[in-house]
């Protein structure tokens, strides 16, 4: 707490606390008479009110005018105006002759965002937990400068995705540090972001730079909620280091694991920013995901086919949902202590 | 000592041994890889345009050396000439003629060399390129695209502390005949993710009038669940005879909520205005969508229309990302322990 007196922080402190008495005074204008007029037992609803209308115009409502969307037409801008078409959009997106080759569909950029997702998902979330694992267990020994070390695995979490991609632009571009570097070992520079599979590999490294340190921070707290008698317990039975780590260390990290797995994928799965700004989605549509398709349909083009663009986002639900139903579901055994 | 040793090692009382060198050398290795591209774009914001294209690129911001010399209009290059005697000497250029350079003595400027373009080396020192920094600011619409970012950030931050410390109070401190389905209907869409309501939520922006609008930006993500669950998780832990005891003296139901509740709850309110502070000053995807117009870009959209421009000029957009991640950068580094301990101890990031 400040102390009383003195000091120009105490002096801020105390501007702050006066501007809030005043903003909540101003507030309470409005809401007291609330009280007056329905009554205390109502008064829950009044404080609910604001978070619930934006919560019911912005998200509730949105969710189910994403379906009517998905069931229409046209390019007309207002829901009312817009022909109803069935599932003709969820049609024109599986009409292929092939599943498994994007060639063959009508929506031929819909299936290779498909692809590159379930790619880019699978690299990057097994790479990405396998990194934060092993900096987890690296953190958690007797290290000096241990608060030190966590924060330098963080701090790119925090960066934008624009920055986080300009900064790895910067680098992996024809004439950037990295070419430099293969030069002088004189071997022959690669253009990276021009090279389909160059691509994708560098937008998954880039991807699990850029968030490692978030999954690092739970598998942390995960190993250290694992209590210190089961270690001594193994000790004393003889256990090796491998048997330790095999039979006391990964079990017991497993539901954290786990939480770990499915928020990774749930967030892989949405990618969009970095790859946009440091890829474009390409070269061609080497890069391109699901959420830059449903985009660029949508929005990014002269003809904005909604409908079609809101059908992708249904199934893009649809997967996510499937992903949130097994998180809950080993939600159950984490002691709720993950939101 | 094996692998598994150091898999399993914890803190414990032991002397230094080698799996202590692997795990310090695989953090300070981390250390570089996890700073050493910031550092780099840092560095190379401070380069001149020419030593920008340069190829392969040198570690420092280097920019070549002139000199004035009596007789010249202009300041000319120095260069380190290798002379036909094998001894070095420090010749300022005139003019190159196809493989040959003019070059002069800048302490006896009389005199003209004659020297093979391939037997001189350019001079460079240390020199930090600022006007990368002064001429976006001048040249284009940088401070604006910072005023703006600045105003969503602030607005959109006030707002959604307000409304949600509101709701989160209603929640953990009232008993009433629909919380319970009030609370689930909003954890529920803690699983909705704006990628997934693009569409909708831009046709109902668009129907408010909100395109091209910072309101636009602001309002659809103010009432974030995370906020709300958050708030009412930490405000459950204050005691409601604080309430019971305000409410005998006579103080509205307002009047509690932000004169008891509200200062109590105070980590959980600075917890989550770091997270929305971050969350707006970086959020890209929706207003992309809903700016079009360039004079309402936020920064990030801004940055990205200059990096997208056929030709990049490298040389303002790197020192314009310097500028954005800087705000981000500092706020973590005095608020890290904060930040990762209030990470840790819900599980939420955004």
């Amino acid at each position: 707490m400040e102390r009383r007196g003195g000091g120009p922080s105490s002096l801020i402190a105390r501007a702050a606390g006066a501007v809030y008495a005043l903003a909540m005074t101003a507030l309470g204008l409005v809401i007291e008479p609330l009280q007056r007029l329905l009554g205390a037992r109502r008064m829950p609803w009044v404080f609910l009110l604001p978070n619930l209308l934006i919560f019911g115009v912005f998200v509730l409502f949105p969710v189910l005018l994403n379906l009517y969307v998905s069931l229409t037409g046209g390019t007309a801008l207002f829901p009312q105006d817009r022909p109803f078409v069935g599932l003709a959009n969820y049609q024109r997106l599986f009409d292929c002759q092939d599943l498994a080759n994007p060639n063959t569909c009508v929506e031929d950029r819909f299936w290779r965002a498909v692809r590159n997702t379930a790619t880019f998902t699978l690299l990057q979330v097994g790479g990405m937990v396998a990194v934060s694992l092993v900096t987890a267990l690296a953190l958690n020994r007797r290290i000096r400068f241990r608060a030190f070390f966590r924060s330098v695995y963080f701090y790119p979490v925090l960066l934008s995705p624009v920055v986080v991609a300009l900064v790895w632009k910067w680098i992996l571009q024809r004439d950037g540090a990295l070419n430099g570097l293969l030069v002088t070992l004189g071997l022959e520079p690669v253009n990276f972001l021009l090279d389909g599979r160059w691509a994708m590999a560098w937008v998954v490294v880039v991807s699990i730079w850029a968030h490692m340190g978030f999954y690092t921070l739970i598998l942390l707290a995960g190993l250290q909620s694992i209590p210190a008698e089961l270690y001594d317990a193994a000790a004393i039975d003889g256990a090796g280091g491998w048997r330790t780590f095999r039979d006391v260390t990964l079990p017991l990290l497993m539901p954290t694991m786990m939480v770990v797995l499915v928020l990774a994928v749930i967030r892989a799965v949405q990618t969009f920013d970095e790859v946009y700004v440091l890829t474009g989605g390409g070269p061609g549509t080497a890069t391109m995901m699901i959420v830059q398709y449903i985009y660029q349909t949508g929005f990014a083009t002269q003809v904005q086919r909604f409908g079609l663009a809101a059908a992708a986002s249904v199934l893009l639900g649809l997967v996510l949902l499937v992903a949130t139903l097994v998180q809950l579901r080993l939600g159950r055994g984490t002691e709720g202590h993950l939101a | 000592m094996t692998v598994g040793a150091f898999l399993t090692r914890r803190r414990g009382r032991r002397a230094p041994d080698v799996t202590d060198v692997l795990t310090y050398a695989y953090l300070v290795v981390g250390v570089l890889v996890m700073f050493g591209p910031v550092a780099w774009l840092v560095l190379s914001s401070f380069k001149t345009q020419a030593a920008l294209v340069q190829f392969p690129p040198s570690l420092l911001p280097l920019a070549p050396v002139t000199v004035a010399v009596e007789g010249y209009d202009a300041p000319l290059p120095l260069y380190d000439v290798t002379l036909p005697d094998g001894s070095v000497a420090r010749l300022a250029q005139v003019r190159r003629v196809g493989l040959e350079a003019q070059m002069v003595d800048p302490e006896d400027p009389g005199e003209l060399v004659r020297v093979p373009v391939a037997d001189r080396t350019e001079v460079r020192a240390l020199r930090l390129q600022t006007t990368n920094y002064t001429e976006p600011l001048r040249r284009f619409s940088f401070l604006t695209y910072l005023k703006n970012s600045v105003v969503v950030t602030v607005t959109a931050t006030l707002i959604t502390l307000v409304i949600n410390s509101m709701a989160a109070f209603a929640l953990a401190k009232y008993r009433f005949r629909g919380r319970n389905a009030v609370f689930l209907l909003i954890l529920c869409t803690l699983m909705i993710p704006l990628s997934v309501i693009l569409v909708p939520v831009y046709l109902v922006v668009m129907q408010v009038g909100w395109v091209n609008d910072l309101w636009g930006v602001i309002i659809p993500g103010a009432a974030t669940p995370t906020g709300v669950f958050l708030l009412r998780q930490y405000m459950l832990t204050i005691p409601d005879e604080l309430l019971d005891a305000a409410r005998m003296d006579g103080a509205s139901e307002w009047r509690i909520y932000w004169q008891v509740v509200l200062p109590l709850a105070a980590p959980a309110v600075a917890v989550l205005a770091i997270f929305s502070v971050m969350w707006r000053w970086n959020d890209f995807l929706w207003p992309l969508i809903v700016l079009t117009r360039s004079e309402y870009f936020t920064l990030q959209v801004g940055l990205n229309a200059f990096q997208g421009e056929l030709n990049v000029q490298w040389h303002y957009v790197l020192a314009m990302t310097v500028l954005t991640l800087l705000p981000v950068t500092l706020v973590f580094s005095f608020l890290q322990r904060f930040i990762t301990t209030g990470i840790a101890s819900t599980g939420v990031k955004g």
